[in-house]
């Protein structure tokens, strides 16, 4: 962590993100406190890999997600990515128009199959309307590429003319993956890509997902709730909890070892399907959720049974307990 | 429409569906979303109806309350109740609007869905809807049905209940509208609580603390479960009994460890090994089921799952509806289990 210039393997690197929205007040709308959604978050994201960031709702990582798109502009902390045509380039303070030009390197695939594909347009559109723009294409050159991407998504090519209304959940989010791909793009960021989807559908999807981070050699940033979904297919996973990264490590050690004691309390409320592992009930139920948002106290700790006086005197720090990045005083003790 | 039954010397069970089928006539055609359903519900368990999306698990619910929407209606079967004085009634055979089933929904069985604001109103305040729905249904002064809403709401593990009284639902977080249309559906003390989807909605550790709390208050009324889900691992932490749903009817039921450790029916089967599950690694990819549920209008022949079936059989599996027979633990329908009919 003390290297801080980004490696040759580094495509994205997040250094001291943050973003905190205004809350306005009284009669001549005067700041009186900030919604602190994302706060001071670091991490880097490998070429080729997927990176996994779960978290609770409004535990910030949409916001997360959309600060590295650009659609919301991070009031603090720098976005490094590694452009395949623009070089090094900070995400944070680039101007509106050189990122016009880079959201065809990075694309975004939404959790709602429904609202983020425009009714009245036909497929063709939804996934060829970016190449129209990039590259100029049309008729049959355009019909023909957008065809080819439908292929690669798993859709039959002669559904180019139908509407959204046409399809079911599922296939509306291939026709959401294939405008991703559209662009050639590097990097993907997939937020609940695959929440909506039935259980059937939603490990074809997952299946797809992999396929086609091996044959156009895809990073992912992949923003879900689901904890097994995430252990399935991500190489790292980083834990949010209310706009802090409070453990990032290896899928395989996180899952193994959770050392922060959120991610063990999330990973102990996921039901297990198997009848006979039924976890102790008065064990599992968590306290509910309190926010103390204050500078000098860790966040967890009104809901944390380790808390000591330490955890409500201090904002921890970052610091890595075997092979972990953890925020929590007594990582490793407990 | 109830006529009285002498008390069986064996426990009947609360509830007992019989061959329901729940149609919707729509321009485009008849869509067949409860197609023939088989169930019952005993007294003091928990059944977890599982399926995916369109397999018309909550329409059957729905029809248990009669509280389907048009242009759907129950078309055939029959659902029996057997009331607490004893007596069955069989919930198919009332008129939607009758004061009989109206006597029935909230007092006998309550439901509860994924949405809460499906069953709160925005502009009432919290309280006055559970004293209403208390007032309908037990005899209570208004004091006194405002002190069984604040029990309820502390009941339901809602902090400060006496103020939250007074809350908006807008003014509650989704776990906690969650637990007030909890509090509302039980204030009466149903002996059946239908839970749609309760916890879809919610994060894993609101979803645990729900069901939880859902197990603690069946257990303090013994009240009766059926909830509706799509989630294996819901149904794993808190079902008795499972039914699988699929295209409208039930394709394998039984008690939950055969139903998990030795599924008979091939979607049962495949729905288990598709779901990613924390610990155990998959090399590569998930075994996915192919395909995709069949539009409603266009329902295969023969078996629903045929066409996505690993297993199918041409000339067995399109020509011939399988039935739900006993096997082993599991009431499965499928003819890699079932004797194939001689003609049909």
């Amino acid at each position: 962590m003390d290297d801080q210039t980004p490696m040759d393997d580094v495509i994205l690197d997040v250094r001291d993100l943050s973003m905190h929205f205004p809350v306005r007040a009284g009669m001549f709308g005067k700041n009186y406190s900030a919604v602190r959604a994302v706060d001071n978050v670091s991490f880097q994201v490998h070429r080729g890999e997927t990176f996994g960031i779960v978290g609770e709702s409004g535990s910030g990582k949409t916001t997360l997600g959309r600060c590295i798109m650009r659609i919301l502009g991070p009031t603090g902390g720098e976005i490094a990515y590694a452009s395949e045509g623009a070089g090094m380039v900070d995400l944070a303070a680039v101007e509106d128009a050189q990122m016009r030009d880079l959201w065809r390197e990075i694309r975004m695939i939404f959790q709602d199959p429904q609202s983020s594909l425009n009714p009245r347009l036909p497929v063709i559109e939804l996934v060829g309307q970016v190449l129209r723009k990039a590259e100029g294409l049309k008729g049959a050159a355009l019909a023909d590429r957008v065809a080819e991407l439908l292929k690669s998504v798993g859709l039959r090519p002669e559904i180019l003319h139908r509407y959204p209304a046409a399809f079911s959940g599922g296939q509306r989010q291939r026709i959401g993956i294939a405008r991703a791909l559209a662009t050639k793009p590097q990097l993907v960021i997939a937020d609940e890509a695959v929440s909506a989807l039935d259980v059937s559908i939603q490990a074809q999807t997952l299946n797809l997902l992999q396929d086609l981070q091996e044959e156009f050699g895809l990073t992912y940033v992949f923003i879900a709730h689901d904890l097994a979904v995430v252990e399935h297919i991500c190489d790292r996973v980083a834990v949010m909890f209310l706009g802090e990264i409070v453990e990032l490590a290896d899928t395989e050690t996180l899952f193994a070892s959770p050392k922060h004691p959120y991610t063990r309390a999330l990973l102990s409320a996921v039901p297990v399907p198997d009848p006979r592992q039924r976890s102790d009930r008065r064990l599992r139920a968590a306290a509910p959720a309190e926010v103390t948002d204050t500078a000098t106290a860790c966040k967890f700790a009104a809901r944390c049974p380790h808390a000591q006086d330490l955890c409500r005197r201090q904002r921890p720090q970052k610091r890595v307990v075997d092979g972990a990045e953890v925020l929590c005083h007594f990582a490793g003790e407990i | 429409m109830t006529q009285p039954t002498p008390i069986p010397t064996e426990p009947a069970p609360l509830l007992r569906i019989d061959g329901l089928k729940t149609h919707f006539f729509t321009d485009d055609g008849v869509v067949k979303a409860v197609d023939g359903v088989d169930l019952t519900v005993e007294q003091g368990k928990t059944l977890c109806v599982l399926g995916e999306s369109g397999c018309g698990k909550s329409i059957m619910a729905r029809s248990i309350l009669r509280i389907v929407d048009r242009p759907g209606r129950i078309v055939d079967g029959s659902i029996t109740y057997q009331a607490a004085d004893g007596r069955s009634v069989d919930l198919a055979a009332m008129s939607p609007t009758s004061p009989a089933i109206r006597q029935i929904r909230g007092s006998d069985i309550a439901m509860i869905f994924q949405e809460p604001m499906t069953s709160l109103g925005p502009i009432q305040k919290i309280g006055k809807q559970i004293v209403e729905t208390i007032l309908l249904h037990r005899k209570m002064t208004k004091a006194e049905a405002k002190e069984t809403a604040i029990e309820m709401l502390n009941r339901v593990g809602i902090p400060r209940p006496r103020e939250r009284f007074e809350a908006y639902p807008f003014e509650l977080s989704g776990g906690m509208r969650q637990r007030a249309m909890i509090a509302m559906a039980l204030c009466c003390q149903p002996r059946l609580l239908i839970a749609d989807e309760p916890t879809t909605a919610l994060d894993v550790t609101t979803q645990a603390q729900i069901l939880d709390l859902i197990a603690d208050l069946k257990e303090e009324f013994n009240m009766a479960v059926m909830l509706i889900t799509h989630d294996l691992g819901v149904v794993a932490e808190v079902a008795e009994d499972v039914a699988v749903m699929y295209l409208g009817k039930v394709v394998e039921k039984g008690d939950v460890y055969s139903i998990f450790e030795e599924p008979k029916h091939p979607y049962t089967r495949a729905l288990l090994e598709s779901v990613p599950r924390i610990g155990v690694k998959h090399a590569g990819r998930l075994p996915a089921i192919e395909g995709m549920v069949p539009h409603p209008l266009v329902r295969p022949t023969g078996c629903p799952f045929r066409t996505r079936c690993r297993d199918f059989m041409p000339g067995t599996c399109d020509v011939h509806q399988p039935v739900l027979q006993r096997h082993g633990r599991t009431d499965v329908a499928c003819f890699l289990h079932n004797p194939v009919p001689a003609h049909g």
